[in-house]
């Protein structure tokens, strides 16, 4: 068998993952209210969808053509305006992404950032498929 | 307990002992084969307990079953021990239970064997982490035969059933070791595409560092696999169409097939356990240096064993375990002697090898790393203090330098150690060129600081965007750029992306000489990874330019740019401007009312266009299909003004009103306009017409320009307004209407065939081998015996044309996107406002917000 027993139990997962990656970009743990956005088959694969968030806000919901379901937020950083739903998906260099239809910049689709300017950001939400409908985590006001 | 005790030596026997030996696998098999070989005077009776119904096979090579199935090829030589009566092999049979005291071991079948020794090969178990849903069904472990066939029957319907709802399969792998890569490879060669998610920041943690890792993502990424690292499975919840959603810990979900756990293994001590054998604190059967147990008459080998407290996972210190054990039973004196955990494996293809102190454990190391991000090679070699002694190293991508270093390590390098593993390079250089005129006008971008990039190195498209910003916003300028890079003398790449490598033209001869009508097929058998916004949009042009299809069936309506998709051109704020067509800028009375009464009623702003026609700024994505309904009913349509495609065929009044006019040019502007509508194009295409020599209709500055003289019409081609503007050249004269719309015809489809992405006609004949006068061959002369073809071509689309319009208003599915929200369609987007208290309505933007919100 070619494998190398892994060390670490996989229990203790969840927290240690999140500050593994780029923390403060992924959601953050905590509870959470878990809002309906649409039936997984109203998604269509590499398209995206707005969902209203509660307060105001608003998501872009994604299905990729390989099932990954990605949520950020909708409003584009650089234009102001809630577009990001409507941009085209890729990826780059195998990152999954999202392109603003407005002026084209690249957004990672799983920690939000812009990807030829890290300083900027789009939110990104926790998703869930339940008896094929899709929910977006929101913490609790 | 009734059955009584075998003593399984036979009546021929001269064996005066038995040992049982508990587990085939490889390192069983190996064990029995050891002790044959060298007990001379057949000493042993060896009786081997196998819970898998297949004797010892290839275990390690698990994932080549797929594809023949065939399990006889990976059997092992030798493992029925056929002539041997001294070897018994019980297939299907499960130890039970060891009771140390009596020296029996029970079997599942209710048997009880006596033994003088007893050896436990029993290896190890797929670890399962206790995620929920994880025993959902089509949830399964990567380790057997019987494993691989349930996956394969699990893959196999998902295969058929993705192809009828248009999607792909998917398998998701949880680990990205040695052994999810192994059966991330299984499902790729199963048809699925596989998706790894690794906890730890990189795939194969144990084996690679970080910059290998990114490296070797990069590599398996390339291959179609999915990677998520540093995520962990959340939870995995069965869904009603019998698909699994799967939930990560970074938040993202996704649709699979099926999900194979790889998340490393857990040595199989249950029945050493239960037997009263001392295990280690992380599992296994803890042994001595002799590989024998708390128990002298037994014996542990393989996964399962601690050999003084440590567990080996790779099969070769297996071997050697067994190869002590046997040598023990006969008297010898063997000892394990460790073992090198070294390796050298092709994973999907691709080389990795990690060997020595890889990791730079060693106090003071020094770690020197050569990475090719072009060629995707990854290498690392780590020495002592002094740079003098090599430690160890890791390969990725090209191992074949293993072999010298591997025999290195340990001992001082001759010369400069970076020297082994780096190639020599040689710096790119280019004339800098200082300049002060702007390239990209919307990054303000001078062709100085372009040429300037070019000089420091950037030597591809992808590179100058990265430093100068060029190109990033409107694309506009690339085709410049690109110019600007082959006077430089760099060899031009003519990928289209980092997806494709060929150049648009090349992809539109694939289209049209294989058939192909996916965009997944096509990047399936001619690209890389998923696609982008770069050739998504390319591959939909040139799906519509070759057939009628609405843009917006299937899978194309995913590669659409966000004009195309919604039929209409997005604004600043994100809504939308509708201009329906009015060909040659005809329009009746009632259709102007709408128009005028559409403006009034959803409030839009309303400006006239440069191409004879009316914008109406400012719709919602939801208030879309309403307007397009009222315009369709006065019997307007799509003016396509959101597409690369024809726009306007700009026309002055001619020779019907007109005093001067010669010919009737409305006439001709509208028939040519009804002719070219909706075909998509690398670029926009304008038309002009004019009805005499005075041109009013600027016919010159246009892709196509007609113009009007006593005999007929002359033909202009390749005229440009825009960033560099262009005057049509004249391609040829006096032609009657008939060849006039062959040679557009002609013209338009050369064109649409030929050139690059967002390559605007003028700049298309620049750069055309030949020049004018090898178009003029091609156009009218038909140089190239390619007329038919292309007027056949053009007929396919005329025939074809639909209203975008009408038939998104005509498809509930299609018309069920238009929405601003999909949880609240009927919701207006909050977000947008208009300022009215100027001269004109305008759009108020949002604060742009300075601080990341983190939900």
């Amino acid at each position: 068998m070619t494998t190398l027993i892994t060390a670490a139990p996989v229990d203790d997962v969840a927290p240690t993952a999140r500050a593994v990656i780029r923390p403060g970009v992924l959601p953050a743990p905590g509870a959470k209210q878990w809002v309906p956005a649409c039936p997984v088959a109203r998604l269509v694969p590499g398209r995206g969808v707005a969902v209203l968030l509660p307060r105001g806000r608003q998501a872009a919901l994604f299905l990729l053509p390989n099932g990954m379901i990605y949520a950020v937020g909708n409003i584009d950083p650089y234009a102001g305006a809630g577009v990001i739903s409507r941009g085209l998906t890729g990826d780059r260099a195998g990152e999954p992404t999202v392109a603003s239809p407005l002026l084209k910049q690249v957004f990672s689709l799983r920690t939000g950032t812009a990807l030829d300017d890290p300083e900027v950001a789009l939110p990104t939400y926790a998703v869930r498929v339940q008896h094929g409908l899709v929910r977006l985590g929101v913490p609790h006001p | 307990m009734s059955t009584t005790t075998e003593r399984p030596a036979g009546p021929t026997s001269t064996a005066t002992r038995t040992v049982v030996v508990i587990g085939h696998g490889m390192v069983g098999h190996r064990f029995v084969e050891a002790l044959r070989s060298r007990d001379t005077d057949s000493t042993w009776n060896v009786v081997v307990l196998s819970e898998e119904a297949d004797a010892a096979y290839d275990r390690v090579g698990l994932s080549s079953y797929v594809g023949a199935w065939d399990r006889s090829a990976l059997a092992l030589s030798g493992n029925s021990y056929a002539g041997d009566d001294l070897v018994e092999v019980r297939l299907g049979t499960r130890a039970e239970q060891i009771d140390r005291e009596a020296r029996v071991v029970t079997t599942s079948q209710g048997e009880v064997i006596a033994y003088d020794a007893l050896v436990l090969a029993t290896g190890s178990y797929p670890f399962v982490p206790p995620v929920p849903g994880h025993d959902s069904e089509g949830c399964y472990v990567y380790r057997t035969l019987d494993d691989l066939d349930g996956i394969r029957a699990r893959a196999e319907a998902a295969i058929a059933r993705a192809a009828s709802e248009g999607r792909e399969a998917n398998g998701l792998v949880v680990g990205g070791g040695l052994l999810g890569l192994e059966a991330a490879n299984a499902l790729r060669l199963l048809g699925l595409t596989p998706h790894v998610v690794e906890f730890a920041p990189r795939l194969m943690p144990l084996q690679v560092d970080e910059g290998g890792g990114a490296v070797l993502k990069g590599l398996i990424s390339n291959l179609g696999v999915q990677v998520h690292t540093g995520a962990g499975t959340s939870s995995i919840a069965a869904q009603d169409d019998g698909r699994l959603a799967v939930e990560l810990s970074d938040g993202t979900a996704l649709l699979t097939d099926l999900v194979v756990f790889s998340a490393g293994v857990r040595p199989s001590d249950a029945v050493a356990r239960a037997a009263g054998l001392a295990v280690g604190e992380r599992g296994g059967v803890t042994t001595d240096a002799t590989c024998s147990t708390s128990d002298e008459n037994v014996w542990a080998v393989g996964e399962v064993a601690a050999v003084e407290g440590r567990c080996y996972g790779l099969v070769a210190p297996g071997y050697t375990m067994a190869e002590v054990v046997a040598d023990r039973l006969l008297g010898g004196e063997a000892t394990f002697p460790g073992a090198d955990l070294s390796t050298k494996l092709k994973l999907l293809g691709v080389d990795v090898a990690s060997f020595g102190d890889a990791m730079a454990a060693t106090p003071g190391a020094l770690e020197i790393v050569h990475t090719d991000a072009t060629k995707g090679t990854y290498a690392k070699v780590v020495v002592s203090d002094d740079a003098r002694t090599l430690l160890g190293g890791i390969l990725v991508g090209d191992a074949s330098a293993y072999t010298t270093l591997k025999a290195y390590v340990g001992r001082e390098v001759p010369g400069d150690p970076g020297a082994l593993i780096s190639p020599a390079g040689a710096e790119l250089g280019a004339d800098a060129l200082p300049d002060d005129a702007v390239i990209c006008s919307c990054n303000n971008v001078t062709k100085g600081s372009i040429c300037g990039a070019i000089a420091e190195g950037a030597c591809d498209l992808a590179a100058i965007k990265g430093c100068t910003s060029a190109g990033t916003t409107c694309g506009g300028c690339l085709p410049t750029v690109k110019k600007l890079l082959v006077d430089s003398g760099v060899e031009l790449s003519k990928a289209l992306c980092e997806h494709f490598e060929q150049s648009r033209a090349e992809l539109f001869e694939i289209v049209a000489s294989t058939g192909i009508r996916t965009f997944s097929g096509l990047l399936a058998r001619y690209g890389a990874g998923t696609g982008c916004e770069i050739c998504k949009p390319t591959v939909a042009s040139i799906l519509a330019s070759t057939s009628s299809d609405h843009i917006l069936d299937g899978e194309q309506a995913a590669l659409q740019d966000s004009n195309d998709h919604f039929l209409a051109n997005i604004q600043k704020n994100g809504t939308y401007s509708v201009v329906p067509r009015m060909p040659g800028g005809e329009v009746t009375a009632e259709q102007l009312i709408t128009i005028g009464q559409v403006a009034q009623d959803f409030g839009l702003y309303v400006k006239v266009t440069g191409g004879q026609r009316i914008d109406l700024f400012g719709a919602r994505v939801e208030q879309l299909p309403a307007i397009w309904q009222r315009l369709v009913d006065v019997g307007m349509e799509s003016g396509q003004a959101y597409g690369k495609s024809l726009r306007t065929v700009k026309s002055c009044v001619g020779s019907t009103w007109c005093r001067f006019g010669v010919q009737d040019s409305v006439g001709m502007a509208v028939d040519l306009e009804h002719r070219y509508r909706g075909l998509r194009s690398p670029h926009k295409i304008k038309f002009g017409v004019s009805g005499c020599a005075r041109e009013c209709a600027e016919a010159r500055g246009k892709d196509v320009g007609v113009i009007a003289t006593d005999k007929g019409w002359n033909l202009y081609v390749c005229g440009n307004g825009g960033q560099t503007p262009a005057h049509a050249k004249l391609l040829a004269s006096d032609l009657d209407d008939e060849t006039l719309v062959r040679y557009i015809d002609r013209f338009l489809m050369f064109y649409v065939r030929t050139a690059d992405r967002l390559q605007r006609t003028a700049p298309w004949l620049d750069a055309l081998e030949g020049g004018l006068e090898h178009l003029k061959a091609v156009v009218c002369e038909d140089s190239l015996g390619i007329a038919d073809d292309l007027e056949a071509a053009m007929g396919r689309h005329v025939e074809g044309y639909q209203d975008e319009w009408k038939a998104v208003l005509d498809d509930p599915e299609k018309l069920s996107r238009f929405v601003s929200f999909v949880n609240a369609p009927e919701e207006a987007d909050p977000t947008i406002a208009f300022d009215e208290s100027g001269p004109r309505k305008v759009p108020v933007l949002l604060g742009l917000p300075t601080v990341r919100e983190n939900v």
